[in-house]
């Protein structure tokens, strides 16, 4: 039998509060836009992937995942300077987006709000790379365009209680 | 209103920099601002500088915002000083144990620098 928060997720899994969220987060901390798109993210050489973990009401992920210049450009829009290369300060700036994200999200859900908590971030960097999760109750993939750029962002659920 | 020192508290270093922009942006006459990445950094902080606002996240490493609220006070290290949650965490409990731990304001990320100052000036003119 389906318990109220396990009712209550999977009739709100509607991917507009992941897109309301996101756009929050880029308009007021970015001052742009951030829209969804109905393809997937371009690849570059590199990939960076920040994720925050879930826990509580729901056990889970929220990841962001981009390319070098989309990094870095979010990076420019955030400290108002140029970063030349993929430094700590670009892994830290991505890992706050998806973090906001994530918190904008579960904030839209009154049980997630309370019952949920965040992790700090984690950042990963690489090429070609994929991120299983043993289990998964439900999960929303979206892709974004920011600027000319496109960022993908998931929000993977592993359990509800 | 005289020049303040502001003390910033988070463990993402571009935080702390946009954090700084709003204040400034909001008109407030900074004369230091200095940095701490967790609680235990910012106890430190506090017990070598002066400062007349505290902003403070709570998700941190080490020692995270609310435990951070309960030593400040514990210790009497800055008894007068307003302090400002800003954090993406925003449900009714988090701001009700922001308060019950000390917080005088509380912002919630992402936010402006209208929003800043909205919050942070009133606590400025009382103190």
């Amino acid at each position: 039998m389906a318990t109220p928060a396990r009712e209550f997720l999977q009739e709100s899994v509607h991917a507009s509060h992941l897109d309301d969220a996101v756009d929050e987060v880029f308009r007021l901390m970015m001052g742009a836009p951030c829209v969804p798109v109905d393809e997937s993210a371009a690849e570059g050489k590199e990939t960076i992937t920040a994720v925050i973990g879930l826990a509580g009401t729901m056990s889970g992920a929220c990841t962001l995942c981009c390319g070098l210049e989309t990094a870095l450009r979010m990076a420019e829009c955030m400290v108002g300077t140029r970063p030349l290369e993929l430094d700590g300060m670009v892994k830290d700036a991505i890992g706050e987006v998806c973090n906001m994200v994530a918190g904008a999200w579960k904030g839209k859900h009154a049980m997630l709000a309370a019952g949920c908590m965040l992790s700090t971030p984690a950042v990963v960097t690489g090429t070609n790379y994929q991120l299983h999760m043993q289990q998964q109750e439900f999960r929303i993939d979206r892709t974004y365009r920011f600027e000319e750029h496109s960022l993908s962002i998931s929000i993977i659920c592993e359990s509800i209680r | 209103m005289s020049e303040i020192a502001a003390l910033i508290v988070d463990d993402s270093s571009v935080m702390r920099k946009i954090v700084e922009r709003a204040l400034r942006q909001a008109g407030l006459p900074l004369s230091k601002v200095h940095e701490a990445s967790s609680g235990v950094e910012a106890l430190d902080v506090l017990r070598s500088e002066r400062v007349q606002l505290i902003l403070t996240d709570i998700n941190m490493p080490m020692m995270d915002g609310l435990e951070f609220l309960r030593q400040l006070r514990e210790q009497a290290l800055a008894p007068e000083v307003p302090v400002v949650m800003i954090t993406t965490e925003s449900s009714e409990e988090h701001v009700k144990q922001a308060i019950l731990a000390g917080a005088q304001g509380y912002i919630r990320k992402p936010f402006t620098a209208e929003q800043v100052k909205d919050r942070v000036l009133p606590l400025l003119e009382l103190s």
